[in-house]
């Protein structure tokens, strides 16, 4: 079995940790993987921009960088729904369809392909989970709180299988956090307002951490909690399934 | 934005929303209760997510059979001895009601609360003519007292303080000063609008739902004020939109049952009025307008929003929304629904608006007839640049961000520069002029990137 990694670009260049974690994390189940080099990004940031013309460069590039693997990971829910949903290139239809049905967000990879079991992590801290929403709702890794359905988290089956990780209970289990891709500074008020009220939300309960499936959220609060001088820090997922 | 020729944009207006914080809280808070209402009151239907799926089911067939409908609708209530008028646009719309008025020699009339008279601006216009518009619903009545459009579309005035609504009433009312007890203040709305009851002989009502198979239509509310407007007046004027139908009256089952809960967590609306034929003496008219919906009908991506039955239950739930005020959409109907109707009525003047979005999906999910809200947003992002409603500085700044993201070559050495700023100089992104470092740190910038520490320590 061959995996590509694929690491957003943002990750890439500022959070090389997360995807050295994802890369170990990855390696020490035994697996096969690969980062190919001509890998940018996936053109999120101009599709939501109402740009999607303009992401026909970033989409061959994509393809010819993953077409050739078994999986394609990525430590981002909102990067791969990106591709999930938008890949496409004329003439290159069939591989695009390809790489969509063999796209995995990280955890989602492990609890569903893998089926991982158990892990050897330890992470002795009081945990917030923030799930992003582009996993949550766009890639289901848990269920939404808006639907009368019965629950389960991908996420937090993986975390409760960390030794000594207290996961705590927020009042909104799945507010958006604000970052929004260029929302965060295109309607920079909202965005700093929710995004102080989902850091709120960790510190009123006593969070050490706050970890999620997505850089890019964790980023803009990590941005928040800078700024207000707090002690808690952000931490990817793929960074505590390594830890210990 | 004046490129764009908007005066205040969304996001301008939400910064200055934004500037009591505790009033952001306040906002954000009471609409959160109202969601959390609207969960407790679906768990209490296991069935819940299949009668979401079964009203978009019907909804769907409407919008897929709307010319018949309408037909039989039509045919139906003119049977029942009602008017019926078709409007194509606002003006015609309010041509029609004037017309009316005309004839019967008002100078006042009574409305209960109806999205689509403000989607038509039928207040300003009538008002114009000489005609005093009274509000009846107790929340659109305070907007209207405060010269405001209402700020949601079930909670006209849900941006209002209790104080600051004692203050308006000893303004209008001469209610005494400083009371802000919300009973007295309702006792005291509720005798001011009585005396408009008496003396009205022509009554607006909207219409939540139009029966094709009766010819009949529906108005839910909970202050009783649609019934007794047009229980007094000698005429009543019905507004409604065309995707209002419902084939049979027996899919009120799925719809009353949905509406309330999702609107307020209430199981249903304290008044659910039908209104089938005049009474003695009485003459009923219905306006039935189009403003864009058939041209919608035939677009495959926007189509779907015509199922909305106007809950509001995607406001509650928009973080956005919660955090920025319904008057920051500065549009009839605001929040997510809001965002994705507008755009349609008029795509420059409303350009902003999908993009006051995270494009977060609670408001898919709320949706108790499944409009894909979020997804239209993503469109309507596309259909705007298409069309050349975006500035010239972000159309530049997309362009070049697409030269550097999709050349593996350019991407590499712009991170090693974007590092190397932030390393360095980091003056040039911490100042003012960065909208992400105004309120937030920037990233600490690692030493080398991913692909720098890959190609060194893996690549044999």
């Amino acid at each position: 079995m061959k995996i590509g990694l694929f690491i957003p670009c943002y990750v890439d260049q500022f959070y090389p940790q997360v995807a050295i974690a994802t890369l170990q994390l990855l390696e020490k189940l035994r697996l096969n993987v690969h980062f190919p080099l001509a890998q940018t990004c996936c053109g999120q940031p101009m599709a939501n921009s109402g740009f999607e013309s303009l992401t026909s460069g970033c989409n061959l590039n994509f393809i010819n960088s993953f077409e050739e693997y078994d999986y394609v990971v990525s430590p981002s829910g909102s990067c791969v729904l990106h591709i999930k949903d938008h890949l496409h290139f004329k003439g290159r239809e069939q591989e695009s369809e390809n790489i969509k049905n063999k796209i995995f967000e990280l955890t989602e990879f492990l609890t569903d392909v893998l089926k991982i079991e158990n892990l050897s992590a330890s992470f002795p801290y009081r945990v917030g989970l923030h799930q992003s929403c582009h996993g949550q709702r766009g890639l289901h890794l848990s269920q939404m709180s808006e639907l009368v359905a019965p629950s389960f988290s991908k996420t937090e089956h993986l975390l409760k299988k960390v030794k000594g990780l207290e996961l705590v209970a927020l009042d909104r289990k799945d507010e958006c956090c604000g970052f929004g891709g260029t929302f965060c500074v295109a309607e920079e008020a909202v965005s700093v307002k929710m995004g102080k009220d989902r850091v709120a939300d960790h510190l009123i309960h006593n969070a050490e951490y706050i970890t999620g499936n997505d850089m890019s959220c964790l980023m803009h609060l990590e941005g928040i909690l800078k700024r207000q001088k707090s002690n808690v820090q952000v931490i990817h997922i793929a960074e505590i399934l390594i830890a210990g | 934005m004046s490129e764009l020729n908007i005066e205040r944009d969304h996001a301008s207006l939400a910064e200055d929303f934004n500037k009591d914080e505790k009033r952001v809280n306040w906002h954000d808070k009471t609409l959160w209760f109202i969601r959390e209402k609207r969960d407790k009151a679906a768990w209490q239907i296991p069935e819940w997510e299949q009668l979401r799926e079964h009203a978009s089911h019907i909804k769907n067939h409407v919008l897929a059979n709307l010319y018949d409908y309408l037909l039989e609708f039509e045919r139906k209530a003119k049977e029942n001895g009602v008017i019926i008028h078709w409007a194509e646009t606002p003006e015609e719309h309010n041509a029609i009601v004037q017309s009316i008025l005309k004839k019967y020699h008002v100078n006042k009339i009574v409305k209960s609360k109806s999205m689509l008279t403000e989607e038509c601006h039928l207040n300003k216009f009538l008002e114009q003519h000489g005609i005093e518009v009274v509000d009846t619903d107790l929340g659109e009545r305070i907007v209207q007292l405060a010269n405001e459009p209402p700020s949601h579309i079930v909670l006209p005035c849900i941006h209002w303080k209790k104080e600051e609504i004692g203050v308006l009433f000893h303004k209008h009312l001469r209610t005494p000063e400083g009371n802000a007890d919300p009973q007295f203040l309702t006792h005291a709305a509720r005798v001011h609008l009585r005396e408009h009851f008496l003396t009205s002989k022509v009554a607006i009502t909207g219409v939540n739902f139009a029966v094709a198979e009766t010819g009949e239509f529906v108005v839910c509310t909970n202050e009783g004020n649609a019934d007794l407007g047009a229980h007094l007046a000698d005429v009543h004027i019905a507004c409604m939109g065309i995707e209002k139908i419902i084939p049979k009256r027996k899919d009120l089952a799925v719809f009353l049952r949905l509406l309330a809960r999702s609107a307020t967590g209430q199981p249903i609306t304290t008044y659910s009025s039908h209104f089938r034929k005049p009474r003695v003496g009485q003459e009923m008219h219905i306006v039935l307008l189009d403003n864009g919906r058939s041209k919608r009908l035939a677009s495959d991506d926007f189509r779907n929003a015509l199922k909305c039955i106007r809950c509001g239950a995607c406001f509650n739930t928009c973080p956005v929304y919660r955090r920025s005020g319904g008057h920051s959409y500065h549009t009839a109907i605001a929040g997510p629904i809001g965002s994705i109707l507008a755009p349609a009525w008029d795509i420059k003047k409303n350009s902003d608006l999908p993009f006051a979005s995270t494009l977060c999906g609670s408001c898919s999910n709320v949706c108790p007839v499944k409009i894909d809200i979020h997804n239209q947003l993503y469109k309507w992002r596309q259909e705007i640049v298409r069309n050349g409603y975006v500035s010239t500085k972000k159309k530049v700044s997309m362009n070049f961000m697409e030269l550097i993201l999709s050349n593996p070559l350019l991407f590499t050495l712009s991170g090693w520069i974007g590092r190397k700023i932030l390393t360095y100089l980091p003056f040039i992104v911490n100042n003012n002029f960065n909208p992400w470092y105004k309120q937030r740190e920037m990233p600490i910038p690692p030493k080398e990137s991913f692909r720098s520490w890959y190609q060194k320590n893996k690549q044999h």
